[in-house]
């Protein structure tokens, strides 16, 4: 390849990312920072764990992330069951009844600004319950149903473009051969795709996890999520123990991350050895 | 597959359900219920008067008497966004907003997303993997960094105070620039992946070959690279224009009181004010400002997609 290294380039890279990551970086440095104003460094007592130990014990933090967690997995496992489905008929069945329109449904969350598609929710919730007495209040069921239908869009999205590289020639011959289209679905086309399912499922628990503005909407007394309780702290300011756990949570994610892409990088390398 | 023979038709295909059809209706069904339903509902309430109750609308439709049925249609709600100034200048100025972030992600992006593409192999996943990573990192708590980073004794001016080019700490948190600041970082990989997949997909033959045919290479990028990375920056550009006009969060962390997003209206009006049906108009009015770019993206989408075949 005759490309020449060119200095812009490097250095629209080189500033690019330090944009992207020095915010980050300095999150967690500070998390260390003995000090409560956050970003005056005390030097004295500096590098320290108390504000680990102290976000460990906060209650308030505690509760509201084991509800995220709960509407996070309901919601990843839901939205991948849709969205696998969504992005299965997307994909093969290029032409049916109210295609345009389904495929515009599950575009237009992607981009849908959420303060729309929350205050919507929220105005369907009231209204079904006023009608049939469902849902009765908001918590945990209504916020998982808002998160579901924003995060099937995405898992629609990685499912759908997954199929749309892999040759459907070997669906074809195993139904030639007599396999009913449901095997064939839970024989070949799930393990290949499967990689696409399990990053499908990942995003949807993080977009449900980090998720401030529907869960506003649609939650009710009791059920704070983490993204609700660290909104209501960060407004009056910078708080140690955010800083803590905006750590932990880069942390998971970075392991998470470069976990799943290099048992990708794997699977794609047997792949090409089978192929 | 031992019979060979025919199978008898499945009992749902006796009555025109095929498979195919029951594979869509589950995603289909979720999706008119939850996300098609809610905005008829939210158009319903934008016509309806506030009240003093719990939900503080009043009822559209009534019964009066034995038969007859009002309809209580009240356009006050749209009339007032237009003679308070306040929405339109907010629904102005969020337009403004997200158009100039969209080009500074375009001009910040664009390179980066064109040193991703050519890229070795094993650098450009690497490089791939460090765009994703902030991406699956809350955006809260990214939002939140520039606040330790903006405020009055964050790392920004404290480090400028200890270079000695300033001797007092200047405003930084809670105005324009912090509010676009946040914009842009927060949408930044939102425009660099699907121009990455774009140019990830361009012939590099033909910019050699343009050279070889004299042309200089930024004439070459000019009439080449950029023409065919045409739906790549319309993509990315929608991406993170049609979000960041409705931006709540941002605006209410780093924008300060004066920071006039709709979004931040509409937030307010349901909230504070609990003013569900004038909110619900807001949110009318932005959908339709909205919807034609949304459309605007699935055929860029679409056209993209035709092309990759």
């Amino acid at each position: 390849m005759n490309y020449r290294r060119s200095y812009f380039i490097i250095t629209a890279l080189s500033f690019g990312f330090a944009f992207l990551y020095l915010p980050i970086l300095s999150m967690v440095v500070f998390s260390f920072n003995a000090s409560k104003l956050v970003t005056v460094w005390d030097a004295a007592n500096s590098p320290t764990l108390k504000w680990y130990f102290s976000l460990l014990h906060n209650e308030e933090i505690l509760d509201a992330a084991w509800i995220s967690l709960k509407v996070a997995v309901i919601n990843a496992s839901g939205s991948v069951i849709l969205g696998t489905l969504a992005g299965f008929g997307l994909a093969r069945f290029t032409q049916f009844r109210g295609r345009f329109t389904f495929n515009a449904m599950t575009t237009a969350p992607l981009v849908m600004p959420e303060v729309i598609t929350g205050l919507s929710l929220l105005l369907l919730f009231v209204a079904l319950e006023q009608s049939i007495g469902w849902p009765a209040g908001r918590g945990i069921t209504t916020m998982t149903i808002g998160h579901m239908t924003f995060s099937m869009a995405y898992v629609t999205v990685v499912v759908q473009s997954r199929l749309a590289t892999f040759d459907s020639t070997l669906e074809e011959a195993a139904m030639d051969l007599g396999a009913r289209p449901i095997k064939v679905f839970f024989v070949i086309t799930l393990p290949i795709i499967f990689p696409a399912i399990l990053s499908g499922w990942l995003l949807a628990f993080t977009l449900s996890w980090d998720d401030l503005v529907i869960s506003s909407f649609t939650s009710g007394p009791g059920s704070s999520t983490l993204p609700m309780v660290v909104f209501s702290k960060v407004r009056l300011g910078v708080s140690p123990e955010i800083n803590v756990l905006a750590t932990l949570t880069i942390c998971v994610v970075t392991l998470m991350i470069v976990g799943v892409s290099l048992w990708m990088a794997r699977a794609s390398r047997l792949e090409k050895i089978a192929a | 597959m031992s019979s060979g023979g025919r199978r008898p038709t499945p009992f749902l295909e006796r009555f025109g359900v095929t498979g195919r059809a029951l594979v869509v209706a589950l995603p289909f069904v979720w999706l008119l219920l939850f996300f098609v339903v809610p905005f008829v509902i939210v158009l319903k309430i934008s016509f309806s008067d506030v009240d003093l109750a719990i939900p503080p609308y009043k009822p559209l439709l009534e019964w009066v008497g034995q038969n007859a049925l009002a309809i209580h249609l009240n356009f006050n709600n749209y009339a007032f966004l237009f003679t308070d100034s306040l929405y339109v200048n907010a629904l102005v100025n969020s337009l403004k907003v997200a158009a100039i972030s969209t080009l500074f992600c375009l001009v910040i992006g664009y390179p980066m997303a064109y040193g991703i593409a050519r890229a070795q192999a094993r650098t450009r996943n690497l490089l791939l993997l460090l765009v994703i990573l902030p991406f699956w990192t809350s955006l809260l708590l990214r939002v939140y960094a520039w606040i330790g980073l903006l405020k009055a004794n964050g790392v920004i001016n404290n480090l400028l105070i200890w270079v000695g080019l300033i001797h007092e700490p200047l405003t930084l948190l809670y105005t324009p620039l912090a509010m676009y600041i946040g914009i842009v970082y927060s949408y930044l990989p939102f425009m660099i992946l699907p121009l990455y997949a774009n140019l990830e997909k361009m012939d590099w033959q033909l910019l050699e070959a343009a050279e070889d045919l004299g042309c200089r290479p930024y004439q070459a990028f000019y009439k080449i690279t950029l023409p065919l990375s045409r739906n790549g920056m319309l993509a990315g550009s929608m991406l993170v224009f049609i979000p960041a006009v409705g931006e709540f969060v941002i605006p209410a962390l780093l924008g300060g009181p004066n920071a006039l997003m709709i979004g931040r209206v509409l937030w307010d009006e349901f909230f504070s004010n609990r003013a569900w049906p004038v909110a619900s108009a807001v949110a009318m009015l932005l959908l339709v400002i909205l919807v034609p770019f949304m459309m605007w993206y699935q055929s860029v989408q679409a056209r993209e997609s035709a092309g990759a075949k």
